[in-house]
């Protein structure tokens, strides 16, 4: 079905939250260097799924799973000790986006001073760049020292994805990243994510039916933990092949 | 409706009367100290040595007992009980073993002073063989404060936001790093306050220097941390009921609560000061 490389993939994978099972028996291969939305309802699994793929669950107490998660064709749950070097291959922005109160330039070089990059001018060039591919470059590039909790809503959300990418991860998870957005940074992040698209693989949760319209190649539908139905996105949008699929895009729940 | 109106202020006068009478009670008290303190506060008598049992002369070896035992507290308390707030609100796992934890630690709080004196005469003055010294004295009190300064440590920890732990995590920072840099900073003010109670209490506390450090009448400055001091609450407690002439050295009684007092205030303020400084720094 998938005519591009594979770049992230699960076999088989059941996740539980202490005894609540959250995945059942899921299976997917998602393409690189395009652009996955995932789909439906609040509870779904969507996020749990997402977090499967930066070890972001193991954060959690009491969770565990079976089956095989693989990045380039490795297992990424085998070496425990492997989920900081995991983490910075697989960037992640989050649904309500969290700035840390630092300064926008602190913000963006952050995980590079994390992965031992000390040298100021190759610091401010990687804080340029990101700022640059975020989209972001030039509304902030006369306050860098200004705190990141005073920009807007839309140019903090931005601001994360740039700090995502100054790590310089192949892959960027994204959990709803505009849905506590108005229209117009909406519009921007969405832009955002088409441009990215060239240089990153990307996995996006939402619960916009048309920003996932919008924006992805290939969509994934959830449903109580299932995996419904994963297709071309157009294909999902106009013939899909589940009932539960065509339900809940027409709108008929969820 | 009428009557709910009328319950309705009836209580809210009653809460605002009992915080009014607390107020008046503090005010009172610091006025009394103040007033019947402020004639015998003098340079002589903060830079002075005592005389003839206290009755005539300074307080200076109390006040630098008094700083040294707290100075000595906290640095030992304040180091211990960040690192058990931080090893318990990011590192312990939920169960049965942070219960029990959790359960030690108000126990430890709800220890009588008196209990912690004699654990310091036992364990540090005998068993460690330490003697009645600085040191012996300021671990005890470093004891007694370690649970509100762990309390405190723990909920300024925990206001610390998920996301910003997950943002840094999410970035490749190991859970050191992103406690280092991306935790602790902001939760250090919240700290300070948790010390700014302890020091509080460790100035003030009788008991447990009572055994394990505190001189009676001792006119001169501590050498060593092996040295024993006089204190500012134990020379109060001395001048008050046991000294030959308590009536006759009331004015160097209140003298003494003053300076305490004062101590007291001033070793909070540095702490407020520096922990506004952190705050101003830090918004989410």
């Amino acid at each position: 079905m998938v005519g591009k490389n594979v770049k992230m993939e699960m076999r088989a994978v059941n996740f539980y939250y202490g005894k609540t099972q959250a995945l059942f028996d899921v299976s997917i291969a998602i393409p690189e260097k395009r652009v996955t939305a995932l789909i439906g309802p609040s509870g779904c699994g969507k996020s749990t799924f997402l977090r499967m793929f930066n070890r972001m669950n193991d954060i959690i107490d009491g969770t565990n799973h079976t089956g095989e998660v693989m990045i380039d064709g490795e297992s990424i749950y085998q070496n425990n000790n492997s989920s900081a070097e995991l983490r910075k291959k697989v960037g992640m922005v989050f649904q309500k986006s969290n700035p840390f109160p630092k300064s926008i330039f602190e913000n963006v070089a952050y995980g590079p001073k994390i992965h031992g990059i000390k040298e100021r001018t190759q610091l401010r060039e990687i804080v340029e760049n990101s700022l640059k591919a975020a989209a972001l470059w030039e509304e902030v590039k006369d306050r860098l020292n200004k705190n990141a909790t005073n920009l807007s809503g839309g140019q903090q959300q931005r601001l994360c994805i740039a700090r995502a990418l100054a790590v310089e991860p192949d892959i960027l998870l994204m959990d709803e990243p505009a849905s506590a957005l108005d229209p117009k940074s909406t519009t921007r992040i969405e832009n955002l994510i088409s441009e990215l698209q060239k240089n990153y693989t990307i996995v996006i949760v939402t619960h916009n039916m048309q920003q996932a319209a919008r924006v992805s190649n290939y969509t994934a539908f959830f449903y109580e933990g299932h995996l419904v139905e994963f297709d071309k996105t157009n294909k999902i949008f106009t013939t899909p092949i589940k009932q539960q699929t065509e339900d809940y895009i027409t709108g008929r729940f969820g | 409706m009428r009557n709910k109106k009328v319950t309705e202020y009836f209580l809210i006068s009653l809460i605002r009367l009992v915080t009014y009478i607390v107020v008046a009670i503090v005010g009172y008290i610091i006025i009394d100290i103040f007033i019947k303190g402020l004639p015998t506060l003098s340079w002589e008598f903060i830079s002075g040595f005592p005389r003839r049992s206290g009755a005539e002369g300074g307080i200076l070896p109390a006040i630098v007992g008094t700083i040294c035992l707290v100075t000595g507290a906290i640095s030992v308390a304040l180091p211990l009980g960040m690192a058990s707030a931080i090893y318990l609100t990011e590192y312990a796992k939920q169960g049965r073993f942070k219960e029990i934890i959790g359960l030690a630690i108000s126990t430890l709080a709800g220890v009588p002073s008196i209990v912690f004196g004699l654990f310091g005469l036992g364990l540090f003055v005998l068993f460690f063989g330490f003697g009645a010294s600085i040191l012996s004295g300021s671990l005890t009190l470093a004891f007694m404060i370690l649970p509100t300064i762990i309390v405190s440590s723990e909920e300024a920890l925990r206001a610390v936001p998920v996301t910003l732990r997950e943002g840094s995590l999410a970035l490749g920072a190991s859970k050191w790093q992103t406690i280092a840099r991306n935790v602790l900073p902001y939760a250090l003010p919240g700290m300070f306050t948790g010390s700014i109670l302890g020091i509080g209490r460790a100035a003030g506390e009788t008991a447990p220097i009572l055994l394990t450090v505190a001189a009676f009448y001792l006119p001169k400055l501590p050498r060593s941390i092996f040295d024993q001091v006089m204190a500012l609450p134990y020379h109060l407690y001395v001048l008050a009921t046991q000294h030959p002439e308590a009536e006759k050295v009331l004015p160097m009684q209140y003298g003494t609560a003053l300076v305490l007092l004062l101590l007291v205030i001033l070793f909070n303020l540095s702490a407020i000061i520096l922990r506004n400084r952190f705050r101003k720094k830090i918004q989410w």
